[in-house]
């Protein structure tokens, strides 16, 4: 009993000091970031692109509309493909291929996203400048190394929403007659679809939070993107690209740059937690 | 010692109460690494200084096998923040220090350094004066055509905000005007050197030693960039690599040492085969 109490108070410790760290970081990132947002005015931080630091110029809406532009180019590539994976894992796949398949797609998501940024500077750069135009660092490539990143996220959810579809659903619709498609397309992925919607938004959080791979391929230009060549910075390139630098109001206007992600992302996840929520409300 | 009776209580439990034992017994084994004494002299800062720092380190530890010296990058103004926060024993900075910063550091010139304007090799352009780079890089000439190039919109390739490098190229080139903010910014020399490489129009800015082979530095005013004109002065960007100390505080016998091997006739020597210019 003693050591069962033992272990009952070091876990809640651990437990706790877990969400404490959330705790600090949240309070810390809004302490240091909200007071320059409010001191510069809503409009001029959110509604300008002017970003210039030593001018005292902190407008991040390139950055927004750079962060938005490829998390969303992620999601058409990632969740095309991811869903495109699970339903073929789940619904189609002979079992032997599927042993192969699935840990192999999320063996992808132990490659460290400097490796996917590497491999987007040398050899998806080049390929875009070359048969596009423009630099080849740009929104589409960003987009589709992160699409590859979010790949294994949205393909092993999916892959678990699809399979907690009630069994006797797939087998009314064979029974009324219904090909395999038919009944993939008009019942199973029915049936999935907010699961689905929620395995794609968390994707979202991954791609928008993405750092690293990004700073490498997306070529961090300040001006407001016009095609999906041009270059963009995203939010999370601009804090590590100027973060060992700034001081000052610059370092505050970065953390209010987090502030603004950090917003961003946790809008995602509850709408991710209340669709998944909702979709196994209905049991299925 | 305070971690002898836990240990005690908890080597009667099961598996998962190892995990405890490492986890409280992790914390003094990190405290003690801090204060060993043979710990390595740290160098952190400019990622265009950081190579040939790295050089020197490798060849002073060839002939002093006692001390180690650890290189790292991160920026000139990470470096020099570095220092102030006690993390590193040298900062390494390539611009000038800036009047706040000389408040409180001394610097110490190893080295001269040129900017090399660099463009792709098929380029036809050859020589730009001061106000042409500065039309440039501030987006008032967009199309290599009106500096006798190709018809071709210019590239513009600048370094990020807190390296010496942009710095450095700003207070020469650039003085009041803005960047234009087409510019792709890019984190270090070499991921400048890859883009440069590959893309015809292509035009940025690195360390004259980093140049290489594969890339076509430009004449500026009419004077080629090579070590031998930035020593006689003629060629006008050029900028100090400078190791940096507080000015407050002695720095530690080893690091001493490393600064007076990196101004000793040898180690200037191997600077200067790496194409920078020896300090006076």
């Amino acid at each position: 009993m003693k050591k069962d109490r033992l272990i009952h108070a070091a876990l809640t410790v651990i437990a706790l000091s877990a969400i404490s760290g959330l705790a600090l970081i949240t309070i810390f990132v809004f302490k240091e970031g909200l007071p320059i947002i409010l001191r510069i005015g809503v409009k001029n931080f959110f509604f300008s692109g002017q970003w210039y630091p030593r001018e005292g110029k902190f407008g991040i809406l390139s950055m927004i509309v750079g962060s938005l532009a490829v998390t969303a180019g992620a999601i058409i590539i990632g969740g095309v493909f991811g869903l495109g994976c699970a339903v073929v894992l789940t619904q189609f796949a002979p079992r032997r291929l599927v042993v192969v398949l699935k840990p192999a797609i999320e063996l992808l998501a132990g490659i460290p996203s400097v490796v996917y940024g590497f491999i987007g500077v040398v050899v998806l750069v080049p390929i875009i400048r070359q048969y596009l135009g423009g630099p080849g660092l740009s929104i589409l490539t960003a987009s589709i190394v992160l699409g590859i990143m979010i790949l294994p996220t949205v393909t092993s959810i999916s892959v678990d929403v699809i399979r907690s579809v009630p069994r006797s659903y797939r087998e009314g619709s064979i029974a009324l007659g219904a090909t395999g498609w038919q009944t993939t397309y008009m019942v199973i992925l029915k049936a999935a679809r907010s699961g689905i919607v929620a395995a794609f938004i968390l994707g979202m959080g991954r791609a928008i939070g993405e750092t690293m791979a990004v700073i490498m391929v997306a070529g961090n230009a300040l001006e407001m993107p016009h095609s999906i060549l041009d270059p963009v910075r995203t939010l999370t390139s601009n804090i590590a690209l100027e973060m060992g630098y700034a001081a000052g109001d610059h370092r505050q206007a970065l953390f209010a740059t987090g502030v603004t992600l950090f917003v961003m992302i946790m809008v995602l996840n509850t709408i991710a937690l209340t669709m998944s929520r909702r979709s196994a409300g209905k049991g299925g | 010692m305070m971690t002898k009776p836990y240990l005690h209580v908890i080597a009667g439990y099961g598996k998962t109460q190892y995990f405890l034992a490492l986890f409280i017994l992790l914390i003094p084994i990190c405290e003690g690494c801090r204060d060993s004494k043979n710990q390595p002299v740290s160098v952190i800062g400019s990622t265009s200084i950081q190579p040939f720092a790295e050089l020197l380190a490798e060849e002073y530890q060839k002939n002093e096998l006692v001390s180690f010296v650890d290189v790292q990058g991160g920026g000139s103004t990470a470096g020099i923040q570095a220092l102030a926060d006690g993390i590193s024993d040298i900062g390494m900075c390539s611009r000038e220090l800036t009047e706040e910063e000389k408040n409180h550091f001394t610097p110490i010139e190893i080295a001269r350094d040129g900017l090399a304007v660099v463009v792709h090799k098929s380029n036809p352009v050859n020589n730009l004066t001061l106000q042409q780079i500065q039309m440039l890089f501030s987006g008032r000439i967009q199309n290599w055509k009106e500096l006798g190039g190709q018809n071709m919109p210019v590239r513009l390739i600048m370094r990020e905000e807190g390296s010496g490098t942009r710095e450095a190229f700003i207070n020469l080139v650039m003085k009041k005007n803005l960047v234009s903010r087409k510019a792709l910014v890019q984190e270090s020399n070499g991921a400048v050197k890859e883009l440069v490489r590959y893309d015809p129009a292509a035009v940025g800015y690195m360390s004259l030693g980093l140049v290489g082979t594969e890339l076509k530095s430009l004449a500026v005013e009419g004077v080629n960039p090579s070590a031998e004109q930035v020593s006689l002065g003629r060629y006008q960007l050029s900028r100090p690599f400078l190791f940096v100390l507080k000015t407050d505080t002695e720095p530690r016998p080893e690091a001493r040492k490393f600064i007076d091997y990196v101004l000793s006739d040898q180690g200037q020597k191997i600077l200067e085969s790496e194409g920078l210019v020896r300090f006076k």
